[in-house]
């Protein structure tokens, strides 16, 4: 199936979320769309799948014009679309899943199932999915999830599908699988629109990529392209995609975890006797899949967390035990992962989130009186330093783009003297040219002297930033390995390795090939 | 061996904590609809003098929008002023309908419209300019000092509702859904009244303690309602209905004893309030306006200080903006809980003051009259700004002390006072509706973004530009 987009506009009052788009995919290819947050990939995909009406342009499905009302009508005429976070209800099977919405009925209006069961075993056969019909989604690991979602769309006959930034939730390897699974339905006839910011896995599947800039494509790039060219292209100028770091000079060691434990409300550890030092001048980088007790960790330091057992000591001094506020005046900068939720008040200005957490220290407030002038003053102070794109710092933080409001908390975080600065996510959903920014100050901090955490699922980064890797597996150490690790040693230790069994594999490997 | 055999089960944990992640906002959206159920069940449940039906507009829609509430209790001031002008048009409409003359004009409608129409314009116009006079100016006023009356009375009436809908606002902006600043006046009334007429003390200090113990009474009463919920989690929603029952019955009871009940009588009523402990007419003998509104007026100064100056107030306000981005900010939220509703109830119990030393200067059970419930209305139609709600409760004053003088010379049953009442409440909970009828553009047109999570998609892009 051919599938054309012709000067596709959208408009969302006066803001322009596509500005005649034209895009064709081909059948049996594997097109990318590349672009930041927010260039309105994700807006165009939307308007594909029937789910915004376009301002303007048109949808051509074989030559022939279509319009789409609903999702419905898209998935009739052969679009499918997996959505970054899933459409599955947890508690129902694989089967039932499936059926949702297309449910094949015997007489008398009963449930068929069967139907469903043989088609999901034929799809997952045939590719290889690995699937089976009866098991309940919420026990199934989130790569399989992903396959059942596509397995949706292949049961409606979808000749493309859109997958938005189907790797995000993945591990390195169920990352590889996708990517296979991705080349078989391409064999097989199938058209994929793949979207993603990750270059690297965007250059090893595309046939063709079109980048996206401010509702603009800017240019359709050749997969053999340097990762360089395409990062330039995305931010519209060029990139450094390497950062320039001299190697750390660790100094005293004034952070210690010792054999700490955080309880689940289930009476689970999700964070199980975990011990590890920092020490001043360094970045520990803690690496994992998401939900491998990363978040409990930083909010146990943080005195977020209950049923929390160990030691946490900064310069001495222990933290647990010790109120929120108290660790912060001890000197602990936080970046929580979802800034949204816990980092930012999105009602609130600019100005009043710069200072969230000082609002009354002194200057900016005396006594139960707030100085809104000094505030201000503040605010207009950060937002040049750190380079905000705000309409003014009343704008209430919401507005802003992810990488500014990472800016607002990160600025907020560095303002004040810091014994020990714990990042978690710090680039999750940040333009390319803010990760830039935000990676430079953090490596900035540390050339300061202060001891670093990074929490990242994000391998990149977690390789740029990090002088050790720490990696998390089941709230347990998999081990901490040197800064400079390779993917596969850190690949296997994600899977839940030890440290030293995965160096030893991999150089078995290497050593094997050699 | 390879960790490939360890695949399946490795990445189960993967899924795990997003889950738990999103089971939390989607437990918290639940909450939302609890809270709108329960809202809804305060309108079913309460009895009917007790409850306007606002409350039952509060429930309004079940979409399970997080914020819906919120952006009810805060929306837009045109809206808000619309939904006012609305009501009015559809009360003045239902006027008509049910007028006599109307439904006789009506009965030869075809042969002469013209009559049908004029009595409708006469009824529906005669009610409100009687509802007008009645709260505002009095044209037959033979002196100035009658002409003026009605606006006095209004500002009377106005009183306890300033002070109950400011405690109302300021909890909802801490993110808490007073229902029960009725029982807050009830107990803040009865703490008032026992020390205005056992206690006797020097004018000026007898009041003033008067005013202190109305405060802490309905601090305490509320302040339990904010600890359960710090300490238990339990909602406040539930638990504020549940206290206004109590009240209602605990003051009843208190009446019934020697300490509180009049001596001589056998009904549920306390003596009269000493003198000192009343508070002394604002502008003479003449009219019933009482120095409990300039109480008021300080009142809606100092909330107002409070919510946009203080550090206490950006506390409740980020609690109740985002408690979880609060919490990781180092606020207290607990605290937070008690020290809002505390406030909260201090300010409903000022109201009981007003009305125990204002205007009924005895205590019975139904001192509060319907006035807590009103002021939740009050404090919806002022968007929980402090001088929003200081507006309304004028506003809803003087349409309860007009409808008295609207039934008394037109006929116009006072009940139609509650329905335009209703009615903005209804209308302000329904923006998309008064936005179609007036065809206001729908703000945030653009938020439609990637499910709101992060920023809306286009806005991040003009924003980094």
């Amino acid at each position: 199936m051919k599938l054309e987009l012709i000067g596709i506009t959208k408009r969302f009052g006066s803001l322009v979320a596509n500005d005649s788009i034209d895009l064709v995919v081909e059948p049996g290819q594997v097109h990318s769309l590349l672009g930041e947050n927010g260039a309105g990939k994700s807006t165009l995909m939307n308007v594909l799948y029937g789910l915004y009406d376009p301002t303007e342009g048109e949808i051509l499905v074989d030559d022939k014009p279509v319009t789409f009302k609903g999702p419905g009508d898209a998935m009739a005429a052969g679009i499918g679309m997996v959505h970054q976070h899933f459409m599955l209800v947890p508690v129902f099977t694989v089967a039932e899943n499936v059926a949702l919405g297309n449910e094949a009925t015997k007489a008398g209006g009963m449930l068929d199932l069967q139907k469903t069961r043989t088609r999901i075993r034929q799809i997952s056969d045939q590719y290889g999915f690995d699937v089976d019909p009866d098991a309940v989604v919420e026990d199934l690991p989130v790569g399989v999830q992903q396959r059942v979602e596509i397995i949706k769309a292949l049961v409606r006959d979808a000749e493309v599908l859109i997958l938005d930034e189907p790797t995000a939730v993945l591990t390195p390897k169920e990352t590889d699988e996708l990517l296979g699974i991705m080349g078989q339905l391409k064999a097989d006839g199938k058209s994929i629109v793949f979207i993603s910011h990750k270059l690297r896995e965007v250059k090893a599947v595309s046939d063709v990529i079109t980048v996206i800039r401010r509702g603009k494509v800017v240019g359709t790039a050749d997969p053999d392209a340097s990762t360089t060219e395409l990062a330039s292209l995305m931010v519209g100028r060029s990139v450094s995609l390497t950062l320039d770091k001299k190697p750390a000079t660790p100094g005293e060691v004034t952070f210690r975890v010792r054999d700490l434990t955080v309880q689940a409300a289930n009476g689970q550890r999700v964070v199980d006797g975990l011990s590890f030092e920092v020490a001043q001048g360094e970045i520990l980088a803690i690496a994992g899949v998401q939900g491998n007790g990363q978040t409990e960790l930083t909010e146990a330091i943080m005195g977020l967390q209950d049923h929390v057992t160990g030691s946490i000591t900064l310069g001495g001094e222990e933290l647990l035990g010790r109120s929120v506020k108290d660790v912060i005046r001890a000197g602990v900068g936080f970046v929580p992962e979802d800034r949204s939720v816990d980092g930012l008040v999105g009602t609130f200005s600019v100005a009043d989130n710069l200072v969230l957490n000082r609002y009354d220290d002194d200057p900016f407030a005396r006594g139960l009186s707030m100085s809104p002038a000094v505030i201000e003053k503040n605010a207009e102070e950060k937002i040049a330093e750190y380079d905000i794109r705000t309409q003014s710092a009343s704008a209430a933080a919401g507005t802003l783009s992810g990488g500014n409001q990472q800016k607002v908390v990160m600025a907020r975080e560095f303002s004040r003297p810091l014994e020990l600065f714990i990042a978690s996510q710090p680039t999750r959903g940040v333009d390319v040219g803010s990760i830039e920014f935000l990676h430079r100050r953090i490596v900035a901090e540390r050339d300061g002297g202060t001891p670093v955490i990074i929490v990242s699922t994000e391998l990149d980064e977690v390789l740029e930033l990090a002088d050790r890797i720490a990696v998390l597996y089941r709230g347990r150490l998999m081990g901490i390995v040197p800064g400079t690790a390779s993917r596969d040693v850190l690949g296997l230790m994600m899977a839940g390795m030890a440290g030293d069994e995965a160096l030893a594999q991999v150089h078995d490997v290497q050593g094997g090939n050699l | 061996m390879s960790p490939q055999d360890d695949r399946p089960a490795s990445p189960a944990t993967d899924g795990d904590a997003p889950l738990s992640r999103r089971e939390a906002k989607e437990a918290a959206r639940q909450d939302e609809v609890r809270r709108e159920n329960a809202a809804e069940t305060a309108g079913g449940e309460l009895p009917p003098p007790a409850v306007p039906p606002t409350a039952t507009g509060l429930g309004g829609g079940t979409s399970p929008e997080s914020t819906l509430l919120q952006r009810i209790m805060t929306g837009n001031a045109l809206v808000a002023f619309l939904s006012v002008v609305l009501s009015l048009v559809l009360g003045g409409l239902l006027i008509a309908i049910t007028d006599e003359d109307v439904a006789r004009a009506s009965s030869y409608f075809f042969s002469r419209p013209q009559d049908t129409l004029a009595a409708a314009w006469t009824a529906a116009s005669s009610a409100y300019i009687a509802l007008f006079q009645g709260s505002v100016f009095n044209f037959q006023g033979e002196t100035f000092a009658r002409m003026i009356y009605p606006l006095t009375q209004t500002l009377t009436v106005a009183t306890p509702l300033i002070c109950a809908g400011l405690g109302v606002a300021l909890a909802f902006r801490a993110g808490l859904f007073n229902i029960g600043a009725q029982g807050q006046i009830l107990i803040g009334a009865t703490f008032a009244g026992w020390v205005g007429f056992t206690l006797h003390l020097p004018a000026g200090i007898h009041l003033l303690l008067v005013i202190l113990a109305g405060m802490v009474g309905g601090a305490i009463w509320a302040g339990i309602v904010g600890l359960l919920k710090a300490r238990t989690g339990a909602h406040e929603v539930i638990l504020t209905i549940m206290f206004n029952y109590i009240a209602v019955n605990l003051v009843l009871y208190f009446l019934s004893t020697p300490a509180f009940q009049r001596p001589g009588s056998t009904n549920p009523i306390s003596p009269q309030l000493d003198a000192t402990a009343l508070y002394p007419p604002l502008l003479g003998a003449g009219f019933r306006l009482h120095w409990g509104f300039v109480v008021a007026v300080l009142a809606t100064f100092f909330v107002a200080w409070l919510l946009n100056r203080s550090t206490v107030g950006f506390e409740l306000r980020a609690i109740g903006a985002n408690s979880s981005a609060a919490r990781t900010a180092g606020i207290n939220v607990s605290k937070g809980y008690i020290l809002a509703m505390a406030i909260a109830g201090a300010l409903a119990g000022l109201a009981g003051v007003a009305q125990v030393s204002g205007t009924e200067k005895v205590l019975t059970s139904g001192v509060a009259a319907s006035f807590g419930f009103d002021a939740i209305t009050v404090a919806l139609l002022g968007r929980s700004t402090p001088w929003g709600t200081f507006a309304a409760g004028i506003l809803f004053g003087a349409f309860r002390a007009g409808g008295v003088t609207m039934q008394a010379s037109t006929g116009t049953s006072i009940d139609i006072v509650l329905v335009v009442q209703s009615l903005i409440v209804l209308f302000i909970a329904a923006p998309p509706l008064v936005r179609a009828l007036f065809r206001l553009p729908a703000p945030g047109a653009s938020r439609a973004g990637k499910g709101g999570s992060t920023t809306r998609t286009p806005a991040s892009t003009g924003a980094a530009a």
